[in-house]
């Protein structure tokens, strides 16, 4: 099969892209699907009978508390086995919920814990069933065998919960849920029977292709001028309790949008401001907040304006120019003298306009001459934590949560505590897709990887991740990690565990700098795995920085030269010149802030 | 004489067999994956493992829902549990034991119903200083839990100072004896450097490359006190002490507390007496009693491992038989001996040899400082000035042993200064209650228990004051599941954890730890409880005869059946 180019078909460049991308990971089974799934959309919404090979895969999902369910759940993946099915046994704990899409023929077996409720590790797959989140399963053949006691009053729940809620949306049932008692093994026989004996009849039929939504998106109308209403699926705070710090990972809904990106890209994103801090501006100036003002030919109430429409936290100088006329205060007309430039300078340092509007009075100014003189409100941009691959119409974003004391108030982050405080899971979020085309994965999948990203900096490295999954990279991949402490602040740990195990990620070190006596930083795992690091480099190895440009940028880049220096027997001239030619090779990545 | 053929159960061997077989004497990859930084645990093979150890993994279930939705691995932690036979440990180990519970673990130690130290939350990083660290103390974690014999139990007697110095020597010697062999534990956490081709035959003369079926435990009880709940042991052992000097024990063999839920093939058991032995024949009968156990209990199914299934199996008389046939001479016949209650005495009391000891009531054996009570600190101070020791009790509590009458007063002082309580405020029900640690760390519990009887028991106390039997001493349990770490079924009133607020009720065990309870409600919550509690102490109250324990009183007013021998116990 040819490239997708642009010459050779009616795709875009970035259609293009992301077909070559997708087709060389698809099997013939998922390629046929496709194109008995796009055949059908021809046909609007009418089902298409196709003859096809029937898959012989089987996924079988189990939820386990005591092990019960998780030996009735292999021990069924081995007979189906020895009957010629393809067999993927998982707890439901490692199922990523958006495959459901992907799989035609589920076995679930799951029992029920404490008072009705699923074991733990079938917590979150249930509560992703059970929302709005949940796909629909209309190309699914599923069939339940629930586990319980009957000395509990909710005998056999989450099994029940289970098997009404798949058939709830679309799945057709392969054979009849059983509810097992205590003694369990005569009635699991039972079920296995059952199905094995309705997959083999099922085996030379053929499969009803459904049309679901579809329409090939058209290019986007959507950017920073007129950016795209998201709605927020998910807002959680990484962070374990006792932590220092506050990082949310937001899920946002692409759909309908047309936006695509790429891994690397960044999302900008329209905040409000801070309720509290409008309204003590509006008090210190005894402003009424439903005084209309004019901003860019549009009348709106003053709160309002304040709220959503401008900037009310960065001091810039033109804004102090501007404010100045208004100001009877001398000390005010002093600091903006030419000659007290580093004076000034001091000044606007974690400084916002309440403490402008506090310092300075009395005030000569009409609410319209004050939002006159104030800027229109910025996005803010995020490296996008999620690959268009592994979430389709969706984008992830990791967002610290800013917050510190100074002079005398607490301040906060617009944008980062707007998103950890008043964002919720339903409300819409005005974003748009900002590329960053020097921050991007090798072309060749099998180039290895190394990813430097401590704190909120390993955002696009999930990205990164779920890319190379998706799409079956073959390359090496490495990645340092740090924060302060390991049991509450290790960002998507589960997520790195699980990718460790199943190969995507090759390496990973971590630091905790406040877990032991020294501090400890990724430069320091860095210099610690010296040998092996200049070794990938030599193999070729891409190297991307994310994160805090002031320290931690300029500590691992002090670092990069140490290890070539030492490692490659060095001058430090030649090691520069190393890192230079790896720049000029677009071998060295950064995405610094 | 009667020929018995004796024969191990079929079936293939559970896994845990296969990863003791694979783990060359219990290394496993513990090694490797206790340095692994990506996560706090350690993999479930190597957890197995770990427990020879003296140690668990286990998670704050408190938040695992809440950490899984954050991407977070559970918050793992470990336990350690500290092996001090008879429960005694100088001053100086007391303060090490109370350095490292507030360094390394959650701030707190658990006085445990097996008279042991046990420490949780305890990270991965700091497993290896703090298992160093009380080793350097001359006390070890070794086979503290696993497959073995765990920390062998004693009555710690404060009124016969000198039978209790015979009898805990012997506990000691029985604990070292049946210590495991292997240098692993040397290797993994003290940095012993490994010694190449040992052959394997010399490494565990005793238990073999395969250790036990399952855990086994040993206790010592000093009539007229059954306070180690003698009856509960795989091996008993009554100590005969005729004119003031220990003549030798009674054998009483096969008791566990352990069972399943909803699986009547499983059962909670007494140990029965099958003869004496004198003092010096005591380590000979420990083994042999062990190895038979070694070669015939059930290694496939784990639920029914333990000693007590073994002699069901195959009959009481022909394991004695077996076990005569091993030592090459026969047990002599049991000795007369009388049972009291299964309790501690508190406060001070002077022992024989002038010198004095105080019992302390340790609610739950959790040794803490809370806002009002600063109980650990305390027993700090106490422990800087003390020259005697400190001995664990099989009920959680703690003896201040052996103060010269010199120092009396200043240990007392101290007592008065921290208000350390030997808990006479208290009910006689709250003093002669008991509970499990259970959530949030205990990985098997279903239910709440240490952490929800004391407030049980603060409603409970209106009934029991209404019904004018606040001195009357009646032992209540609490268990999170039913594997029976706080002897569930041998207390007067008993709570098995079935789900989070829900438990099954037994009455009718004996005060004296000589008779299992039976089952009287199934899977009820709070509100039973307390009105089921309420009809029967009221009936008590009225209904029983002079002396009647409240535990005898249910089975003669017909509230329950009489459970004669475990293998009625559901019936």
């Amino acid at each position: 099969m040819l490239p997708f180019q642009v010459t050779n078909s009616p795709f875009n460049e970035q259609q293009v892209d992301l077909l070559n991308r997708l087709w060389p990971t698809l099997t013939p089974a998922q390629k046929l699907w496709l194109s008995g799934y796009l055949a059908a959309t021809e046909f609007a919404s009418t089902a298409v009978q196709q003859e096809a090979h029937v898959s012989k895969e089987i996924t079988i999902l189990y939820g386990s508390q005591t092990g019960n369910a998780q030996k009735l759940a292999e021990k069924t993946g081995e007979v189906l086995k020895s009957h010629g099915f393809h067999v993927h046994v998982l707890s439901m704990l490692d199922f990523k919920p958006n495959d459901l899409k992907k799989i035609d023929t589920l076995l679930v077996v799951v029992s029920t814990y404490g008072e009705g409720e699923p074991p733990d590790n079938a917590l979150s797959f249930y509560e992703f069933l059970h929302s709005k989140r949940a796909p629909k399963l209309n190309h699914l053949r599923f069939s339940v065998l629930a586990l319980g006691d009957t000395s509990y009053e909710h005998f056999c729940k989450t099994g029940k919960d289970f098997d009404q809620r798949l058939k709830e949306l679309g799945g057709e049932r392969l054979y009849e849920r059983v509810d097992c008692d205590v003694d369990y093994e005569e009635a699991a026989a039972k079920w296995l029977d059952g199905v094995l004996s309705e997959l083999n009849k099922q085996g030379g039929g053929s499969v009803t292709v459904l049309p679901q939504q579809s329409q090939v998106k058209p290019v986007s109308n959507y950017s920073r001028k007129h950016p795209f209403q998201a709605e927020v699926l998910e807002n959680i705070n990484l962070n374990g309790r006792g932590s220092n710090k506050e990082t949310r990972h937001i899920e946002l809904s692409l759909e309908g949008s047309g936006l695509v990106f790429e891994p690397g890209d960044a999302l900008g994103v329209f905040p409000k401001n801070d309720p509290e801090l409008v309204d003590l501006i509006i008090q210190e100036m005894k402003w009424n907040p439903d005084t209309p003002v004019s901003v860019e030919g549009k009348e709106e109430p003053l709160r309002e304006v304040l709220l959503s429409r401008l900037e009310i936290t960065v001091l810039t100088e033109q804004l102090l120019q501007s404010l100045v006329s208004f100001s009877r205060h001398p000390d005010f007309h002093v600091l903006l003298s030419s000659e007290q430039e580093v004076k000034r300078k001091e000044y606007m340092k974690g400084r916002d306009v309440l403490d402008v509007l506090r310092d300075f009075g009395p005030w000569d100014m009409s609410p319209d001459q004050f939002v006159s003189s104030l800027r229109k409100l910025q996005p803010r941009f995020y490296s996008i934590a999620s690959s268009l691959l592994a979430y389709p119409d969706e984008v992830h974003i990791t967002v610290g949560a800013v917050r510190y004391e100074a002079h005398g108030r607490l301040r906060k982050g617009v944008c980062s505590t707007f998103c950890a405080e008043r964002l919720h899971v339903g409300d819409q979020l005005p974003v748009f897709v900002h590329q960053n085309p020097n921050f991007k994965l090798p072309k060749d999948t099998n180039t290895p990887i190394i990813m430097v990203g401590p704190g909120t900096g390993v955002a696009p490295f999930r990205s990164f991740l779920q890319e190379r999954e998706a799409i079956g990279a073959k390359g090496k991949s490495w990645l340092f990690f740090g924060d302060q402490h390991f049991v509450t602040d290790f960002l998507y740990q589960t997520e790195w565990q699980a990718w460790l195990k199943n190969g995507v990620l090759t390496k990973m070190d971590v630091a905790f700098s406040r877990d032991t006596d020294q501090k400890v930083y990724v430069q320091h795992r860095m210099l610690e795995r010296s040998k092996e690091l200049f070794r990938w480099l030599e193999d070729g190895a891409v190297v991307y920085v994310c994160g805090d440009k002031q320290h931690m940028a300029r500590d691992v880049h002090q670092t990069l030269i140490h290890v070539i220096e030492k490692e490659g027997n060095m001058t430090s001239e030649q090691a520069e010149a190393y890192i230079a030619e790896m720049q000029k090779q677009k071998r060295y990545q950064r995405d610094v802030y | 004489m009667e020929k018995f053929v004796l024969t191990p159960p079929d079936g293939p061997p559970s896994d845990v067999e296969r990863i003791k077989r694979e783990s060359n004497y219990l290394r496993g990859t513990l090694k490797e994956t206790m340095e692994d930084r990506i996560t706090a645990g350690i993999p479930e093979d190597d957890n197995r493992l770990m427990k020879f150890h003296g140690s668990y993994l286990q998670d704050d279930r408190d938040l695992r829902a809440e950490r899984q939705k954050q991407k977070l691995e559970p918050a793992y932690q470990f336990m350690i549990r500290v092996r001090t036979p008879g429960g005694v440990a100088t001053p100086e180990q007391w303060l090490v034991m109370d350095e490292l519970a507030r360094k390394y673990a959650n701030g707190t130690l658990k006085l445990t119903t097996r008279q042991a130290f046990q420490f949780h939350g305890v990270l991965k990083w700091n497993m290896k200083k703090t298992l160093q660290a009380i080793n350097d103390a001359l006390l070890t974690t070794l086979a503290a839990c696993g497959d073995v014999n765990r920390n062998v139990m004693c009555n710690p007697n404060p009124y016969q100072s000198e039978v209790h110095v015979e009898v805990y020597e012997w506990a000691k010697r029985l604990s070292d004896h049946l210590l495991p062999q292997t240098r692993a534990y040397y290797e993994i956490w003290l940095d012993e450097e490994k010694v190449a081709g040992t052959p394997e035959v010399e490494q565990e003369p005793i238990y073999g490359a395969l250790y036990l079926p399952r855990k086994f435990k040993i206790g010592i009880a000093v009539p007229p006190s059954n306070d180690v709940d003698v009856f509960s042991q795989d091996l008993g052992l009554i100590a005969i002490v005729e004119q003031g000097k220990l003549v030798g024990f009674n054998v009483a063999i096969g008791g566990g507390m352990g069972m399943t839920h909803g699986d009547r093939t499983t059962y909670p058991q007494l140990a029965k007496v099958i003869g004496f032995c004198k003092p010096e024949q005591v380590i000979d009968v420990a083994e042999k009693v062990v190895t038979i156990q070694r070669d015939y209990g059930n290694r496939s199914v784990r639920k029914h491992a333990r000693f007590k299934y073994t002699i069901d199996r195959l009959g009481l008389e022909a394991v004695k038989a077996e076990l005569e046939n091993r030592l090459g001479w026969k047990l002599e016949e049991a000795r007369p001996y009388h049972f009291e209650h299964n309790g501690d005495r508190y406060g001070w009391v002077e022992g024989v040899n002038g010198t004095w000891h105080f019992t302390l009531f340790v609610e739950g054996g959790r040794v803490k400082d809370t806002d009002d009570y600063l109980l650990m600190t305390g027993l700090r101070e106490i422990a800087k000035v003390h020259v005697g020791d400190f001995r664990l009790t099989a009920n959680q509590n703690l003896v201040i042993a052996n103060v010269p009458s010199e120092k009396k007063e200043e240990v007392d002082a101290l007592i008065k200064q921290y208000k350390l309580t030997d808990g006479k405020h208290y009910s006689a029900l709250r003093r002669n209650s008991l509970a499990c640690v259970a959530l949030p760390t205990c990985g098997l519990a279903m239910a709440e228990a240490e952490r929800y009887l004391p407030k049980l028991l603060d409603q409970i106390e209106e009934i029991v004051e209404e019904n004018g039997l606040r001195d009357e001493e009646i032992t209540i349990r609490m268990t999170g599941c039913p594997n029976g770490c706080a002897r569930h079924v041998l207390g007067e009133i008993a709570f098995i954890g079935k789900s989070i607020g829900k438990y099954n009720m037994y009455l009718g065990a004996a005060f004296d730890g000589s008779r299992l309870g039976k089952l009287y409600r199934e899977n009820i919550g709070e509100k039973e409880i307390l009105s089921e509690l309420r009809t029967l102490f009221s009936r008590y109250a009225k209904e029983r005869l002079p002396g009647e324990r409240f535990g005898d009183f249910v089975i003669r007013a017909g509230i329950v059946k009489e459970t004669t021998d475990g293998m009625n116990f559901h019936d």
